[in-house]
This record gives structure tokens, sequence and C-alpha cells, in this order.
């Protein structure tokens, strides 16, 4: 290509986890002062590549070139050395100290704290200035917001010398605005010369904010092309190998009554926090309701009060009886009794349990069914077996095989065990919280599928996602909720993503007009 | 995606296990100038050699069965009962108060009425720790450590006090009336001319330890209560969502599990003792979580790492008896294979893992 | 050291027997360990003693658990140990059950009383010699008070306080007695910082001669009584050596002369009701060189007198165990 060194280069680098090959012989050059996307589906090795150049994992085979130097990195101090730093999915902050001292820590000179404290500071403003990067140095971690403590997290990268910037994921937890914000940040330091590796699963992101994007699949690497040659279309099809349907096929909703009916719900938690405040909303049968939001907003609250795994206060009627909310029958198995499904938003700790069968989690919820007992005491273990393999078929799950643990199954094929699990029990309202989150692109596309066929049937569903992309495709009608409210409703026809994401950070079109860059940081 | 296969999680991990508890115990017992080969010998014959070994390492087993079972119900909803001691004490105390104010005409009767005493008592010491954990959210490790102590202190005062028999020295009730007396496996199995079973304490509560392992896998397995239990155990937040009241099986499980550790009392007062005597549970409460964790709180486990452990206390007796190993290296060497089989569990795991790893690679290539 | 021999001598000048048993003896020691400073290990040096003088051997084992109590004598007696010793009355029940099993071993049991043929019973008259101790206490207390202190509340050690508070008593009708003990399971024999408490709180009460009647608890009395400067009373061996010219006596109990003599004794031991008391020099108070210079003549001669009363029958020590009762001191 160029006689300049790459800023990175992977040669052959293979990885395996037991059985299971993480990274097959990957390649890939990384010019230096380019941002690099990397894309693929959750497990096609994206994020244990990044860790072997991090030094977390040692590949098995395969060697690493910095700036065209061979490099050995053991560790994650060796990588720093090197001048790689990483921001994970998962910020690694100490919550109760200030930024700075976050900065510092584990980059302390000498014994005393002091001195490095005051080096520090100065450096921090300076590399605030210099990247656009500003943030109070005094405040505590767990009192500002995650799109501060993600500049926290490039900070100390960058306080730490790194030429070479990995992020894992960055805009998972990030408002559309923030996310904005962010790639602004990215392309002045790319400006300024440093070298961005993007790892997503976002082809938006790719498309708007990438110089070259590699490939991922199965852990191989199938393609690396220059963004401005490619296509969301074809990127998406590289990632599956086989087309995929990015729209979904929906014809218009014909809504009948009203299912649920929720007046002035309110929700505090254990620590006193408000986090429902005065919810109102209705969902009618044969419609997708959608509530947009960023996570931590109260949508994971409105769905636990109506899934019955926390208490309330208000008024939620089904069927236009009165549902208890705090009361003995306010748990699960009321709730399901009623006919309520629920397919909570973390199927890992919710909706699954990792280490049961399949089979058991067939019947997980549904376990005082006639139908899976025997007797008042025995459970009729061969009957949950035999209806799991039917599900298993109905659902194309793969593996087909109910002995296995939930926890072998792919994303896409656990969500799917859930799915089955709620939608055959006929409910009259559907909860579905992040129906495709971590889950890969084909069978986001079965699981859209089904949640429009049940839609058909005359069910009323209730849709929690962080996707706008999806909280569009499938809704018929978009609430967004900010802060425990909600801060109004909109027909997809009739709005954007822009504008959701203004109403997530709780702000209204005018207001951002007036105040277009910082506002929406510290939602 | 597991990296070893079941029997070899089963099998191999914990006889790696006990196989380097040997090596080291053997060490030792060469470092104070013992034979280790001679050593070996006398414990595997004197606890396994006759009726009469058998008796007393099934004797030890039956208490740890019953100790051992206890913790691995309540760790199946991921509760740590480290209570079992206590919980067996207070058995005790409704084994002896049920033997000593009700005339029984026979064991038969006094065996069911004697059990439910036990559990009863236990269920009840259980409980309140468990209550504690569900509705105040106290840690029911540190609550059952503590409810140790207490119950020792109630058996104290009335062990020292109303149930002591005046001008007795020792801190024990009297005697129970002969008709409670259970059958020891002498009187069960002794038909020939030779008695068998000679004088070992091993009795009919064997049986019903054996009873209570089949219980205990039914209602773990079998029952929708065991799913409950399992599945609270697995994920509380799942069994959240999936309405199971997390009180309910806090409190189910840890009354279950009490009840266990009680039912140890018909083995070691009523059908040894034969009175309830200060201190009689000897640590097999804590025996009990070293039982369950070996036995991977499954209740075959359990009854083979009870047997397991009925042999060491049995053998350890014996090395007691015919050698001059002190007793505190007996108790280390019991320990040492506690340690290697309870706390000490991945460190072998994790490098056989390595190799299964390498035999998957080689035989793949 | 010359005065108190009549009372007190090493079991010296018996001839060995030549027809050296067939068999070892065996003993076997209670939950505490052979080396519990105290009972266990008075007999345990008594054992120790047998074999050096003899050069015999002898088995032995420390329990771990109460059921080995019947198992070890079961053991022993069907491996040809003979006799088999055993200190402590927790044994009772378990050789009451065993003994007529092996009619063909000894039994030697101490501190209780097994009612069967091939059975010693050795009890000690621990009241006669407590007596003795109360009456040298009362006769050096100047405050007018002494005190006691108790191992483990069980009626062996209240016939200790019955014993001492009525030798107290004895010589001086308007004595207090001060009676504390230190708890009630094993763990008060083995308590020297409860033991150094209670001292204190008996010198605070005004008592100046405090007797320990407590295993390794009395260690703790014995040296708080030596750092407040009053005087102190030990057990069952000689301790006057611990603090010399600060323990007035010790109250003698010779546990290892039991064990000696029932193992010195072999397969022809005698069995049946075996009482040690100031007769047969099974209990006494010691004088030796380190309490010379406490023990003034009336004192010695008082204590004398009181033990030969004793010993002919004129003066009845009263046994708290008979009755559970003592007229001297109230629990």
């Amino acid at each position: 290509m160029t006689d300049i060194a790459p800023a990175i280069e992977l040669k052959g680098i293979s990885k395996a986890f037991g059985p299971v090959q993480a990274n097959k012989d990957i390649s890939i050059r990384v010019m230096p002062g380019t941002i690099h996307g990397i894309i693929g589906e959750n497990g096609a090795g994206k994020s244990t590549l990044m860790s072997i150049l991090y030094g977390f994992y040692k590949a098995d085979k395969g060697e690493v070139f910095i700036s065209g130097r061979k490099t050995e990195i053991p560790d994650s101090q060796a990588a720093i050395a090197a001048g790689i730093g990483m921001v994970f999915q998962h910020f690694k902050l100490v919550e109760n100290f200030t930024v700075l001292e976050n900065v510092v820590l584990g980059a302390e000179d000498g014994w005393s704290l002091g001195p490095s404290l005051r080096k520090a500071r100065k450096e921090l403003i300076n590399l605030a200035d210099e990247y656009g990067l500003n943030v109070d140095p005094d405040a505590l971690i767990e009192e500002i917001g995650v799109g501060m403590q993600q500049r926290v997290e490039i900070l100390k990268a960058l306080y730490r010398q790194a030429d070479i910037l990995i992020l894992d994921e960055p805009t998972g937890v990030l408002t559309p605005a923030e996310a904005d914000q962010l790639f602004r940040i990215l392309q002045r330091l790319k400006a300024e010369g440093k070298t961005i590796i993007l790892i997503t699963h976002k082809l938006r992101e790719i498309m708007d904010v990438t110089d070259t994007v590699s490939v991922m699949r199965r852990g191989e690497m199938t393609a690396t092309v220059k963004t401005s040659e490619t296509s969301p279309q074809q990127l998406a099809e590289l990632m599956v190998g086989r087309k995929v349907l990015l729209r979904v096929d929906k014809t218009p909703a014909k809504p009948r009554e009203a299912v649920l009916e929720v007046k002035g719900l309110n929700v505090t938690d254990d620590k006193g926090v408000h986090r429902l405040k005065g919810i109102d909303l209705t969902v009618r049968a044969g419609e997708v309701l959608g509530i947009a939001g960023v996570a931590g907003n109260g949508q994971s609250e409105l769905l636990e009060v109506l899934g019955g795994i926390q208490s309330g206060e208000g008024s939620v009627k089904l069927n236009g009886a009165e549902i208890d909310l705090t009361g003995r029958h306010s748990d699960g198995q009321s709730r399901r009794a009623r006919g309520v499904a629920h397919v909570p938003e973390d199927r890992q700790r919710e909706g699954l349990i990792m280490n049961f069968a399949a089979w058991e989690n067939t019947g997980f919820g549904y376990h005082h069914d006639d139908r899976y007992n025997r007797s008042r005491l025995m459970m009729d273990n061969a009957a949950l077996r035999q209806d799991t393999e039917e599900k298993m078929d109905r659902f194309d799950v793969r593996p087909p095989n109910p002995k296995l643990a939930a926890k072998s199954f792919s994303g896409g094929n656990q969500q799917k065990i859930v799915l089955a699990r709620e939608i055959e029990r006929n409910p009259d309202l559907l909860l579905i919280g992040q129906p495709t989150r971590g889950v890969d692109i084909g069978a986001i596309e079965f699981i859209h599928q089904q949640i429009v066929a049940l839609r058909d049937q005359g069910k009323a569903i209730l849709l929690v996602s962080v996707e706008l992309e999806e909280i569009l495709a499938l809704s018929d009608r978009i609430a967004v909720m900010f802060d425990g409210q909600i801060m109004g409703e909109r027909l997809p026809d009739e709005t954007d993503e822009k504008e959701l994401g203004l109403m997530m950070a709780g702000m209204t079109r005018e207001a951002a007009a007036a105040q277009p860059q910082n506002a929406a940081q510290e939602g | 995606m597991d990296v070893i296969p079941k029997w070899a999680d089963a099998v191999l991990v914990p006889l790696i296990s006990l196989i380097l508890a040997a090596v080291l115990s053997a060490l030792v017992i060469l470092a104070i100038g013992e034979d280790p080969v001679a050593a070996a010998k006398l414990m595997v014959e004197g606890a396994v050699g006759s009726t009469y070994g058998w008796g007393y390492t099934l004797y030890y087993a039956t208490n740890f069965i019953f100790t051992g079972l206890a913790v691995s119900v309540a760790f199946h909803a991921r509760m740590f009962n480290i209570g079992g001691e206590g919980q067996a004490m207070l058995g005790g105390l409704g084994v002896a108060l049920v033997c000593l104010y009700i005339p029984f005409p026979h064991w038969a009767l006094a065996l069911p009425v004697a059990i439910i005493g036990a559990a009863a008592f236990a269920a009840i010491w259980a409980a309140i720790p468990a209550y504690l954990q569900a509705k105040r959210g106290s840690h029911i490790v540190i609550t059952t450590i503590m409810f140790n102590f207490i119950a020792a202190a109630l058996l104290n005062y009335l062990l020292v006090g109303m149930l002591k028999p005046s001008g007795a020295m020792d801190p024990a009730t009297a005697k129970f009336a002969a008709t409670t007396h259970l059958p020891t496996f002498q009187d069960l199995f002794s038909w020939g001319e030779k008695p068998v079973f000679r004088g070992a304490p091993a009795n009919v509560s064997f049986f019903v330890s054996l009873l209570a392992c089949v219980a205990v896998w039914f209602l773990i397995w079998r029952t929708r209560l065991g799913f409950e239990i399992r599945a609270y155990g697995e994920s509380e937040s799942a069994a959240k969502y999936a309405g199971i009241s997390p009180t309910k099986i806090i409190m189910i499980s840890m009354i279950i599990s009490g009840a266990l550790a009680g039912c140890m009392a018909i083995n070691n007062v009523m059908g040894e003792a034969e009175r309830l005597v200060l201190g009689s549970v000897e640590g097999a409460g804590f025996i009990g979580i070293a039982v369950a964790l070996m036995g991977r709180s499954h209740p075959l486990g359990v009854l083979l790492a009870a047997i397991l452990f009925g042999f060491l206390y049995q053998g350890g007796a014996e090395l007691a008896l015919w050698t001059n190993i002190p007793r505190e290296l007996i108790i280390v060497i019991q320990a040492l294979v506690i340690m290697f089989t309870g706390a000490l569990d991945n460190m072998i795991r994790m490098p056989l893992e390595k190799i299964f790893l390498m035999m998957r690679k080689e035989g793949a290539a | 050291m010359t005065i108190m021999t009549k009372l007190m001598s090493a079991a010296t000048g018996l001839a060995l027997t030549a027809t050296a048993a067939v068999a070892d003896p065996a003993i076997i020691f209670d939950l505490g360990g052979k080396f519990d400073k105290s009972f266990n290990e008075a007999a345990f040096n008594g054992a120790s003693r047998w074999a050096e003088e003899t050069g015999g051997t002898f088995k032995e084992i420390e329990l771990q658990s109460d059921a080995q109590r019947e198992q070890a004598l079961r053991r022993f007696a069907e491996s040809g140990a003979n006799p088999i010793v055993m200190a402590g009355f927790a044994f009772g029940s378990a050789l009451s059950e065993v003994a007529p099993d092996y009619p063909d071993t000894k039994f030697a049991i101490i501190d209780m009383v097994v009612d069967q043929p091939n059975v010693r019973s050795v009890v000690f008259n621990e009241h006669e010699g407590s007596y003795l101790a109360g009456i040298m206490a009362a006769n050096a207390s100047e405050t007018g008070t002494v005190s006691f202190i108790g191992g483990m509340d069980i009626p062996l050690i209240r016939r200790f306080a019955c014993g001492y508070a009525q030798g107290a008593k004895a010589a001086n009708a308007d004595i207090t007695v001060i009676s504390n003990m230190t708890g009630t399971t094993g763990a008060a024999w083995n308590d020297p910082v409860k033991g150094s408490e209670l001292t204190k709180a008996q010198i605070s009460q005004g008592s100046d001669v405090v007797y320990a009647a407590a295993g390794g608890t009395g260690l703790g009395v014995l040296q708080t009584a030596a750092d407040e400067g009053i005087l102190s009373i030990g057990v069952d061996s000689n301790q006057n050596y611990l603090h010399p010219g600060k323990v007035l006596t010790s109250m003698l109990k010779r546990v290892d002369n039991a064990v000696y003599k029932a193992m010195l004794d072999g397969t022809d031991m005698e069995t049946g009701f075996n009482v040690m008391d100031l007769s047969n020099r099974g209990v006494g108070v010691a004088l030796d060189e380190n309490n010379e210079g406490l023990v003034t003549y009336a004192m010695l001669s008082e204590t004398y007198a009181a033990a030969d009363k004793i010993i002919s029958g004129d003066i009845k020590v009263h046994d708290y165990m008979s009755d559970e009762s003592c007229p001297a001191l109230d629990f």
C-alpha cells in the first residue's frame, strides 16, 4: 500500500477457548490517523481480538506489530506501554473517586500522591482543551452522566499517552445526541493524529464515522473495505453470510379495544429513588406500542411492575379489570394467570436460568400449569421435555436438544426459547424488552416476524427497546420515556430518529434548537 | 461448553483431591517417624475390614449424611447454612424431651415421634435466621453461625440446670427408658453364633438416613417445590420474574435443611448415647458442609462423601488406638481431606480442564 | 519437707513383682487431651512414672468423640490390654456396659464408682484434704475473709469448696468464705484469664487467701494472687513451686499415684471400691521449702491435729456429694 508503517498490524492471529475457535487466522492493518471500524455479530470474535491486542488473552498463534515493530503484549501494562488505550463497554471507574483521581489511578509517580495529582490536573486541562473533552476534574464519577464517564475513560487512555484508542461498543449506553458528540470527539482525535479502532455492531455508526471497516463472522475476518466504497446492505450480508431483510414487512395495524390501561403509575425503589413518575399509557389489542428511551430512564421498572416483579402505585387495568400492584396477587404467577406474557429485557438474568436445561426453562414460570404436573407435588418432566421438543421445532431453535443447558445456546437461540415459551401461551398482552439485544441479525429477522405475527393475531404488545431503529421498525405508536416520565407519543411515520433522540434526552424540539451543543451530555 | 465431561467432574476431581490429601498425609506421618503404609493399612482395616469397623464407620456416616443433606438442600437455594451444628443440638433436645417425657411401649413407636421432635426443634431453630434473611436481609451465614453459639449456650443452660438429674456430674440428661433403645446393627444382624457389629453404635437410624437421601433426591429433582428451590438458587432475579416468592423459598428450604440437621440426633442421641450429653454433636454440623461440597449437593454424592468421612473418623480412631500418632495430627489428616475436597476444588479442576483440552485437541488433530 | 511426710509421700519402696504382666496396661484420656495441665495430665504423669520405673510400655488414646469411650474400652480389652485405666467420671456409663463383657480384664476408673466385679473404682475424699487447706487458710488470713475458685460447676468441685469452708470455719467461726465457679462447661478448666478476674473480684471483697480447684484456670488464680500480694492454695499436684513464698500450700489429689498404683498392680489388681483419703495419703496438703516461711507452728499443729482426728473418725467432714448440700457454704 503506502510506505508508512501501519499503526497496528495483526498477522495470523488465532485463539481457541476449548472447542470454540474464537479467532481464526486473522490479519488486519490499521493505518495511523484513521478510524477503523470492526463490525460483526455478537460472538463473532471482535472482543476476543481486541482483548488479545490489549493483553488480556494470549493468542495461540500469530504476531502483533505496533508501528511496524513486532511487539509482545503479555498483559495490559505492556499494551499501555505500547501506546494502546482501551475504552471498555462497561467502564472501569471507581464510583466514589473524582475524575482526576480516576485518571491518575494506576499511573501515579512515586509514593506521594500530591505531586502526581497536581501534574495530572495540568495535563488533564491541556488534554481537554486539545481534544474538546471538557470535564470537571473534581466531580465524583457517581455524580456525572454516562457520556461524561466515557470521556473520563478516554482521558485516562490519553493521559497514559495512548496513540491508539480502542472503543468497544461505545454507544450502547449513550443517547443519539451523546453518540454524535462522541463521534465529533473521535474525529478530532483523528485529526490530531491518533488511531482509533471502533468496535460495534451498529451499521449506522460504521457508515458515519469510519474510514475503513473490517467485518468479522464466526471468528474470521471476512472482508476489509473502504467505508466510502460499501453500503449497509453489503456489510450486513458480509456479517451474516446471506441476504438479510433490514426492514420489517408489516401491514398497518388494526387496533381494537384497549387491553392495558395504565394511569398515574408510580414506582419508588428500595433506595427511595422515584423511578416512575405518573405514567399514563394505553395498549390496544392488535397494536405494538414502542417505548423508546436511553437505558435507565424507567423502562425497565415499567416492564417489571407490569410483569409482577416489582410493586408500584397507581392504576393498571387489564381487559378493563384492575390488577393488584402491591398485594398477594402482584407476582409473576398472578400476571400470567391474567394473560400477561413477559419477555424480560435481560434474558440471562431473568428470562432463563442459564444452568437449567432447555426443557426446564420451557416450564419456567408456568411450572404450575396442569400439563406440566403429575400431581400436586410432582412435576411431569417427560411432558416438559416433549413440549420443549415441539417448541424447539416450531421456533427453529438450534441445536434442537432439550437437554442442553440454556447457557450452551447462542443469544438468538436463547431468545427464541424465551419467546417460544411466552408466545405459545396465547397471551392477551405481551411485554417484551430489548427483544434483539445480543441477538444475531439472522435471528433478529425471525423475532421481528414473530412479534408482528402476534400483533396480527390481535394481541396487545408493549415493546421496550433502546434501539431506535427497532422501535421505528416495529411500533405502531411510539412513546418516549425520560427520567421516569413519558415525554410524549409519536406515530412512526410522523417522526424521525432525530426528534426521538431529543425527546430521549428530555427535550422538546424547540428547546433543543436553542441550545444545540452541550445540553444532551448530562442525560 | 463444559470443558470436562460430567463423569470426570464427579469422579476424577474428588479422586485426585483424595490422592493428593493422602500423599500429604503420608508425608506428615513420615515426618513424625511413623510408617504411612502401615498407618493406611490400619485405617482401612480398622474402618472397613470388619463388621465392627463398618459399624463405627456407618455410625459416623449417618450423622454426616443428615448434616450433609441439610447443607445440600439449603445450598440448592444458595443459602449457605453454617448452622447445622446448632440445629443438630436443638434436634438432640427435641429427641431428649420426647424420649424422657413420653412413655413409649416400643422403639418402633418412639422413633417416628423422636424424628418429629428432632425435626421440629431444629426446623424452628433454622427458621429464625431464615426469617431474618428473608425479611431483614441479615446474612444467613452470619446469623446461622451466631445461632450455633446461642444453641450451645441454651443447651448448656438446660443440661447444667433443669435437665440434669440431681447428683450427676456430667452435664447430661438421665438415660432414656430402655423401650426407646434403637436396635443396633448388632441387634439386627447377629443371627449366627458369633455376634457381628459387636458393640458398634450403628443402628436403624442409618436406614432412616438412606430414606432421607431418597426423599431429598425426590424433593429436589421431581417436585415443583424442588424446581422452585433450584430456580431461586440459580438466579434470584429469574425466580422473581417467574413469580417465585423469595421469602417462601428461603423459609422452606431452611426449614427443611434445619429439620434434616436435627434428625442427626436420632442417631447420636437416641441411637448411641441414649441420653443427651453436652456437646454431643461434636462438629458433625461443620463436617456436613464439607460432605455437601464434596458430594456436589447431590444425595448420592452426599451418601458417598459421608461414608468417606465416616471412614476417616473411624480410621482416625484406630490410628489413635494403635499408633503413637498424636490426636492433633490425626485431625490434621482429616482436615487435609476436607481442605482438598472442599475448598481447593478448583486447584484440581483447572489443571484437569487443561489436560482435557489438550487431549481433545490431539484427538481432533 | 519433713513434717508432712506422714500425710504425703510418694509410694516408694514397693518391690517390683517379677511376675510382670504378659499384657500391657492401657490408659484412656478424656476429651480434654493428656496435656490439659490438670486431671488428664496427672494421670499421664502417673502412667509415665510407671513406664520409667518398670521399663514397661502402655497403650494410650486421647478421645475425640463421646462415641469413642465404649469403642476404646472394647478395643483395648479385645487386644488383651490389662488393666485398662481411665481418668474421669464421664467414663462411668460406658464402663458399666463394657466391663461385664470382658470378665477377664481388669479396669480402673478414677473419680467414679462403677459396681462391677472386675472394676476398681478410685475415688478421692477431696473434702478431707480441702478441710485441711481451709484450716491453714483461716489461720493465715488477716482480713477474716478467704475464698474459693472452682473450675466447672459440678458436684465434685462443690465438694472441694464445701470441705474448704468447713475447715476454715472450724479454725475461725467468724470467717467469711467466698466461692465462685469459673463456668459450667469443660472450657472452665482452662480459662486462666477468667480465673485472674475472679481472683481480683474476690480480693476486692476482702479475701486474702484464695484456693483454686480449677485445673488450668488455677494457674491464672495463683499468678494473680502472687501479683496482688495475697496467698493462694494450689490443687491436685504440688503447685507450691510456682510462686515460692506466695503459695500457702497445695491440696494434693494424687491421681498420678492412683494410675501408677493400678498399673503397678497389673493383672493382679484388686478390684472394688478404693477410697483415697488422708489415711492412705491419697489426699493431703503439701509442705516443702517453698512454703516453709508461710506455715507457722500453730497453724501446722492445728492442721496436724485435725488430720489425726479425721483419720480416727473424731471429725466427720461433710461430703457435699452425699446429699448435695453444704452446711458451711451456700452455692
